[in-house]
Formats: C-alpha cells, sequence, structure tokens
C-alpha cells in the first residue's frame, strides 16, 4: 500500500508537487498520468528516497519512509523494484549481472545468482543465449525487458515504472504493456506507473489518476477514463490542443 | 550595482561549492567505515595504477633526460658529473616525480572517472545502484578513491626509477659521464627522506584525482555536453589542487 498525503516540493522557487496526496491499494495498478513538467518523475522520486520532499508524507505498507530512521540503505527496508525510463542498466555489467545485481552483492554464489537470473530473464521472454552479453549489445525493447527483469527479480512488493513504453514502436510497447500487467499479477505486488501514454495506462491500470500542476487532479478506475466528466482527463485523454490544459513547450 | 551583485553571487556560489565538496568528501570517509567491495577496488587499482604506468614512466624517462642535460649545459660543466646526478635524483624524487605524475594521471584518470560516473548520473545508473539497495559512495566512489590513493605512490616510485635511469642514459650516452661514477653519486645524494617525501606527495595527490574525478562525475547534469563539461572541471580542478598542495606539502616537509 502506498500513501501520499500532502506532498510538497519546490526547485528554488518553482512549486513541482503542491499538496499531492494519492492513497494506492495493495494490489492495485495505479497509473498517473499528466504532462511532461507537471510533476510525475519528482513523485517518484520522492516515493524512492531519491529526492527529500519539502514537506508532506510517505507511507509504504505503513511505514513512513521520509522517518530518518529508516535508511534506503537499511537491509530491512520495502522490498521495491524500479523500472527506469531508459532502463538504467549497468553498462560495465553483462546482462546476467544486472539482473541479478542485488543479490551479487549479497553472500549468494555467482552460479547461483545466474541460475536465478536466466530463470527472470525467461520470464520476460528473454532467450539465455543473451545473458553474457552487454546492455549496449541489445535494442531498446530487449534493455527494456533486461530492465523489468531486474525490477521484479527480488519479488518486490512494490514496483515502479517510469514511463515504461517511452522510445519503443507501438508493438514492442504493446508487448512490455503486457509483460508489466502480467508479472505485476503473478507477484501480487502494487504498482504505480507515472505515463503520458494512453495505450500503456489503459493496457496497465486497474486505477488511473490525473496530475495537473503538481497535484492530483482526478483519479478513478480505468472504465471510467472515457465517462468522466473532468475536462482535464478528458483533453489529456484524447490528445486535443485545446481545454482547460494549456500547451507547454517543455 | 551589477558588478557587487555579481561578485556577491560568485564568492556564494564558490562557497556552496566548498561546502558541497566538503560534504562530498565526508561520504567518502563515511564508506570507507562501512562495506568494501574488494574486486571493485582490484579492478581500480588495475585501471588507475597499472594500466598508467606506461604515461608515467614515458613522461618521467624523459623529464630525467631532460633535466640531466639542463643541468649541465645550464651550469658549470666543472664537476658536472657529481652536480648533475645529484640534481637529477634529488629533481626526480622530490618534486618532478610525484608533480609530473600527478598531473599526468589526473589527465588521464580524473576524466575517465568523471566521464564514467557523469554518464551514470545522467543515464540513472546512479539512481538505480540506490534502487538496489546499494550505496554509490560504497561501490562507485571509495573504491576509486581507495586505489588511487595506494597506486598513486606505487607508479611514482616506478617514475622516480625511471626518471633517474633517464638521467643516467643521456648523461652516459650524451655527456659522456661514467655510468658506475653516475649512480654512485646518485646513491651517494639520495636519502630516504627524498623518497618518501614524494610518495606521500603521490598519496594526497591520488585523493585529489579520485575525488575530484568522482565529485565532477556526480555533479554532472545535462546530458554529453553536462558529462564533458565534468570530465573538463575534473582535470582542471585536480590539476590546480595537486600545483597548490605540492607547494603546501613542500613547505611543511622541506622548510623546517
Amino acid at each position: 500500500m502506498i500513501e501520499i498525503k500532502n506532498l510538497n516540493k519546490k526547485f528554488n522557487t518553482n512549486s513541482v508537487l503542491k499538496n499531492l496526496n494519492i492513497n494506492i491499494e495493495k494490489g492495485e495498478s495505479a497509473v498517473v498520468i499528466g504532462q511532461s513538467g507537471t510533476g510525475k518523475s519528482v513523485m517518484l522520486k520522492c516515493l524512492l528516497g531519491l529526492i527529500k520532499p519539502d514537506s508532506g508524507m510517505i507511507k509504504i505498507n505503513n511505514v513512513s519512509i521520509l522517518d530518518k530512521n529508516l535508511s534506503y540503505s537499511n537491509k530491512n527496508r520495502i522490498k521495491i523494484g524500479m523500472l527506469f525510463q531508459g532502463g538504467a542498466l549497468f553498462d560495465s555489467l553483462p546482462i546476467w549481472k544486472n539482473i541479478s545485481f542485488t543479490s551479487l552483492q549479497g553472500k549468494v554464489s555467482e552460479k547461483e545468482c545466474k541460475i536465478n537470473a536466466l530463470m527472470t530473464l525467461e520470464k520476460v521472454g528473454l532467450k539465455s543465449n543473451i545473458s553474457d552479453l552487454y546492455p549496449s549489445e541489445l535494442s531498446g525493447g530487449m534493455q527494456k525487458r533486461v530492465a523489468l527483469a531486474r525490477a521484479i527479480f527480488s519479488e518486490p512488493d512494490i514496483i515502479l515504472f517510469d514511463e515504461p513504453t517511452t522510445g519503443l514502436d507501438p508493438i514492442t510497447a504493446d508487448v512490455i504493456n503486457n509483460l508489466i500487467l502480467e508479472k505485476v499479477k503473478d507477484l501480487g505486488a502494487t504498482a504505480l506507473t507515472i505515463t503520458h501514454d494512453m495505450a500503456s495506462a489503459r493496457t496497465i491500470a486497474s486505477k488511473v489518476y490525473m496530475l495537473h500542476d503538481g497535484a492530483i487532479i482526478w483519479g478513478d478506475d480505468v472504465s471510467e477514463l472515457e465517462k468522466t466528466d473532468n475536462k482535464f482527463s478528458l483533453q489529456f485523454t484524447r490528445g486535443e490542443s485545446n481545454g482547460p490544459i494549456s500547451h507547454r513547450s517543455n | 550595482m551589477k558588478v557587487l551583485v555579481n561578485t556577491g553571487s560568485f564568492i556564494l556560489g564558490f562557497i556552496q561549492e566548498v561546502g558541497r565538496l566538503f560534504l562530498f568528501i565526508l561520504k567518502t570517509f563515511k564508506a570507507a567505515t562501512s562495506k568494501w567491495y574488494l574486486k571493485n577496488i582490484f579492478l581500480q587499482i588495475i585501471s588507475i595504477g597499472y594500466l598508467s604506468l606506461p604515461v608515467v614512466a614515458l613522461t618521467s624517462f624523459f623529464t630525467g633526460g631532460a633535466l640531466a642535460i639542463q643541468i649541465y649545459y645550464g651550469g658549470n660543466q666543472f664537476n658536472s658529473e657529481v652536480i648533475v646526478s645529484s640534481i637529477v635524483a634529488l629533481g626526480i624524487t622530490r618534486e618532478l616525480g610525484p608533480v609530473l605524475g600527478g598531473i599526468v594521471v589526473a589527465g588521464r584518470v580524473s576524466a575517465a572517472i568523471a566521464a564514467e560516473l557523469g554518464t551514470m548520473k545522467v543515464t540513472e545508473q546512479i539512481d538505480a545502484l540506490r534502487t538496489l539497495s546499494t550505496d554509490p559512495y560504497e561501490y562507485l566512489v571509495f573504491p576509486r578513491v581507495l586505489a588511487a590513493v595506494i597506486s598513486l605512490p606505487v607508479l611514482v616510485g616506478f617514475a622516480d626509477i625511471i626518471g633517474i635511469m633517464g638521467g643516467w642514459l643521456v648523461g652516459v650516452q650524451s655527456l659522456g659521464f661514467n655510468g658506475t661514477v653516475y649512480l654512485q653519486n646518485t646513491e651517494a645524494f639520495l636519502e630516504s627522506g627524498d623518497i618518501i617525501s614524494g610518495l606521500i606527495k603521490a598519496s594526497v595527490f591520488g585523493f585529489i584525482i579520485s575525488i575530484m574525478g568522482s565529485y565532477h562525475g556526480f555533479n554532472s547534469k545535462g546530458g554529453a555536453q553536462g558529462v564533458g563539461r565534468s570530465t573538463m572541471n575534473a582535470v582542471v580542478s585536480s590539476s590546480i589542487l595537486i600545483l597548490a598542495s605540492n607547494y603546501i606539502m613542500t613547505n611543511l616537509l622541506f622548510s623546517s
């Protein structure tokens, strides 16, 4: 379960998050949509502890992650998997070491780590013969799958996806969307995705939230996406240039 | 008025930067008390130390040779066999070995560290490390700093030997010195303190090179251009700091 209350974040004089509130129930797959520059990535980074918010509260499974005593390097921390927009695979490591990175830093043998990595690789539809290649030797779609494999490797309670389909062709994007849906269901994890790809949102989401100007202005079941009378959501969903959301040049 | 505003904001920016660097160094020291990634430390010793050996050796060899020629033709050629050998030995071990070695390694290693970590920063690989419960200071920064602090004195040790051999070769081949006498004079004039002071300097230079490379890499912003800027800043700042700290250490080590 993810609970964010009154989250605020400013960069110099620019307020990015303004009293942001969102509740994501256990096992729910929430998708936050919104224009570029509305604070989606900042929200995700606050959730990951990569950016410290100015005020507000973030709880994951009823544990406040802004508590100073709960370090992210804490070995007992909540298991969170993260799929970064560009994959963020480690260039210097082969694929299998990327996937099993966390286990490799522990006391698990390399042999066992590799076996587990190959099994996870299979789960995302990739063959084991790529395991010794380096990330730069893979296509964009394959890199995303490997990044997904890394995100689910430790069977996390929470999985976060940052623009999972950006830069992919529609067919590969659909494959990634279906994989995300399938793996989140398999693990019974709580998922939070940020995207502006509506096809992706419709496939992955059980609930959709609209982020505008640093705050959640609408949220409902994905089936309500087309039926809502919220003008902001409708304009964004339909991709129209005319409406309450002004065009931004970011 | 505008001049005052600009000067004020420059001074504030400088103080902020020094503060950020100080915090970065503190976090690196803190990482030293946590988990040691021995494989990373070993790989960095190979990359920083072993792979820098050819360039340091060549620099030192030619510097030793050039120094011998300068002293011979620039000074009184009477009793030159004693003067050339002793000044080459002292010059190389006390100053030129560590300083030139440090600057050459700064160009090679500081730039490489800043470019590598900078690319990792802008492609979110450092964020990814954090999400995988790995402290980037423990995994990336500390192994580089420790490897540089260990490797630089070893490199300078080799540079000292090769630099003296460069002077010897020029002395014997071009200036007509007796090889055995040259080496005997070198041995007679050189004291262990001369060598140790150079090695201490080298260790400090290793720290400067690796910290400046890591710091600028960690603070890279804005894609390829940002990484390029960080790389340049890493080389420039580490070179200046090497020269400044060399002056301070020479004062401390030799003025008494």
